[in-house]
């Protein structure tokens, strides 16, 4: 696949810096004190079991949730309190576990609305269609057209994505967080539930994004074979506690890692 | 045989011997029809973009048209007073996003229902406290809305259509085309049918839900108060004008909650048939049908077509 090593060397200043964040829900520990950082221009997984905390983690950096304590970096700027279309304007974009789509409208209104926070002239100009704003719709549109290619979903760009089987609709959310440009782009589980080649295809375009663009991607994932493919580095949370957090190959080898996943009598066999 | 004959045939045979009384009738039935369309959109705005439905939308269309009636009485030049009402409209839909919408964000959609009751009383106090009780006339000329009727010799008889039905049905169309093409072709609009659709995915792309929502209140503002200012115009401005709002219910079953064409098209169906069911069925029950009708159809079709006719239809994956 790809050689970490050197990888890891050319891997850019920090992103986004996470310090013991903790998050409850009534009793409940959601993240209990986690910490970790993402570079420029890596993949960066986040693994562990159901209920470890990763979707809550997400949902911190994007500003769904708000933090009880805890301190976050994102491009040199220590956050305040924030709120997900806060998160957007700072260039973050995301994608979500169970999608998250506007169903009613065609895959190509759901990707020209990622394009929201670039579109600026104001409601009179919009509404005459004339002019500046005009300008700005055919801008936009074209920089749509040109993710719709990457994603290879030309053929679907008139549907309305909630009749679009599910592999597609993924691939739709993939392509509305792209249009966004972000400076990091949150994944939530982007294969979950697709089949072998519709992994392989995903997994095609993560690499392509990360590589052609150089975004910064922050993923989620269960695939185990996935994630040492395609990560730099990975973060393992536990029970909302970070129990590993190192390349692929080594997290593989790990006693916690195999411990949380396996259970006690698998530590130490091979 | 002689009821079949009154029910079947005879309706028909007098639409076709005075046709000038079909045409006249349908007219009445046109213009019922728009202004009942713009109740409805005024509803659909703030569903589709909030899933809140308003009950008091009704009272929003009185207390805009007493707002603009109450300025100019205290000596407001009638534009001016009319800019004041937009501006207040925009200032009763910041408010309702600040003190209603937001602190009850996450609750069901029956809590968001009520909280419009509370409103609706609300609107009815500010408005009897601020401009008194009693029923207004609408500033029709003051506003360079026409008066007086065309009437035209034509269909073997004469045809009777009040000017300011004519402004009303062209300022409605206009209202509903610039709405229409803002909702399709631009980034708010996008936004809106954007929020409409998930809350979630909204906010990921940088959608403010707050932003939408003044958006929609203020437009539905707006819209209560161009319907203020026709519903005025063709009786007065008093507190039962609200009333109106419930015709709006049948329209809104017929055209479904979620869309623009459906409002427009249910307040057309309704508002026509109601005229013709009136003038050429009603005789036969004693009359006064009008009341009713419109709730006997709406009821058709919640039995046949529960989602309207160009309401989403409802999927659940299992």
């Amino acid at each position: 696949m790809r050689a970490p090593s050197s990888r890891e060397a050319a891997l850019g200043e920090v992103v986004l810096a996470v310090e013991d964040v903790l998050l409850t829900f009534g009793g409940v520990r959601a993240l209990a004190g986690v910490s970790f950082d993402i570079r420029k221009g890596e993949i960066r997984a986040i693994i562990g079991p159901n209920g470890a905390g990763k979707t809550s983690m997400l949902n911190v950096v994007n500003g769904f949730y708000q933090p009880d304590s805890g301190r976050i970096t994102f491009k040199g700027e220590v956050r305040r309190s924030m709120r997900p279309y806060m998160a957007a304007h700072g260039g973050i974009a995301r994608t979500f576990q169970n999608l998250a789509l506007f169903r009613g409208m065609t895959t190509l209104d759901n990707i020209l609305a990622g394009r929201t926070l670039k579109m600026h002239r104001g409601f009179f100009w919009q509404l005459l269609r004339y002019g500046p704003a005009m300008r700005e719709e055919v801008e936009n549109r074209r920089r749509v057209e040109e993710i719709i290619d990457f994603l290879e979903i030309a053929a679907i760009r008139k549907i309305p994505v909630g009749r679009l089987p599910y592999g597609l609709q993924k691939r739709v959310e993939l392509g509305r967080a792209l249009a966004m440009e972000p400076d990091l782009l949150l994944l939530d589980e982007p294969m979950a539930g697709m089949n072998l080649e519709e992994k392989e295809d995903m997994s095609r375009f993560i690499i392509d994004v990360n590589q052609q663009y150089g975004t910064t991607i922050a993923l989620i994932e269960h695939d185990m074979g996935v994630v040492m493919d395609l990560s730099d580095r990975v973060v393992v949370l536990d029970y909302g506690r970070k129990i590993a957090d190192a390349a692929p190959e080594d997290v593989k080898r790990d006693k916690n890692v195999i411990r949380a996943y396996l259970g006690e009598a698998y530590v130490g066999q091979d | 045989m002689d009821i079949l004959y009154k029910i079947f045939v005879d309706p028909f045979v007098q639409m076709g011997t005075s046709p000038d009384l079909l045409v006249q009738t349908l007219w009445d039935g046109l213009v019922a029809g728009v202004l009942y369309a713009l109740i409805a959109l005024g509803f659909v705005l703030i569903f589709k973009a909030s899933g809140v439905f308003n009950f008091a939308q009704g009272i929003m269309v009185v207390f805009a048209a007493l707002t603009l009636v109450g300025l100019h009485e205290h000596g407001v030049p009638a534009f001016v007073a009319l800019a004041l009402t937009v501006g207040v409209m925009f200032i009763l839909a910041f408010g309702v996003e600040r003190l209603m919408l937001r602190p009850l964000v996450n609750q069901s959609d029956i809590i968001l229902f009520m909280a419009t009751f509370g409103l609706t009383y609300f609107l009815i106090g500010l408005g009897q406290l601020v401009f008194g009780g009693n029923p207004k006339v609408m500033i029709t000329s003051d506003l360079y809305l026409p008066s007086g009727a065309i009437e035209f010799k034509r269909f073997g008889g004469y045809v009777s259509l009040q000017k300011i039905d004519i402004a009303a049905v062209i300022i409605a169309s206009v209202m509903v085309a610039v709405l229409a093409v803002f909702f399709q072709r631009t980034r708010i609009g996008r936004a809106l049918r954007a929020v409409a659709d998930s809350h979630q995915a909204a906010l990921s792309v940088g959608i403010s839900l707050e932003q939408i929502w003044v958006i929609v209140w203020f437009a539905a503002g707006v819209v209560a108060l161009a319907t203020g200012i026709m519903w005025g115009a063709r009786s007065e401005v008093s507190f039962s004008l609200q009333i109106i709002a419930l015709k709006a219910l049948p329209v809104l079953i017929l055209g479904g909650l979620t869309s623009i064409p459906g409002a427009i098209v249910g307040g057309l169906i309704i508002g026509i048939g109601e005229k013709l069911g009136e003038f050429y069925w009603g005789p036969l029950l004693g009359g006064g049908i009008e009341t009713w009708l419109a709730y006997v159809i709406a009821l058709g079709f919640l039995v046949f077509r529960p989602q309207g006719l160009f309401g989403e239809k409802i999927i659940e994956r299992i």
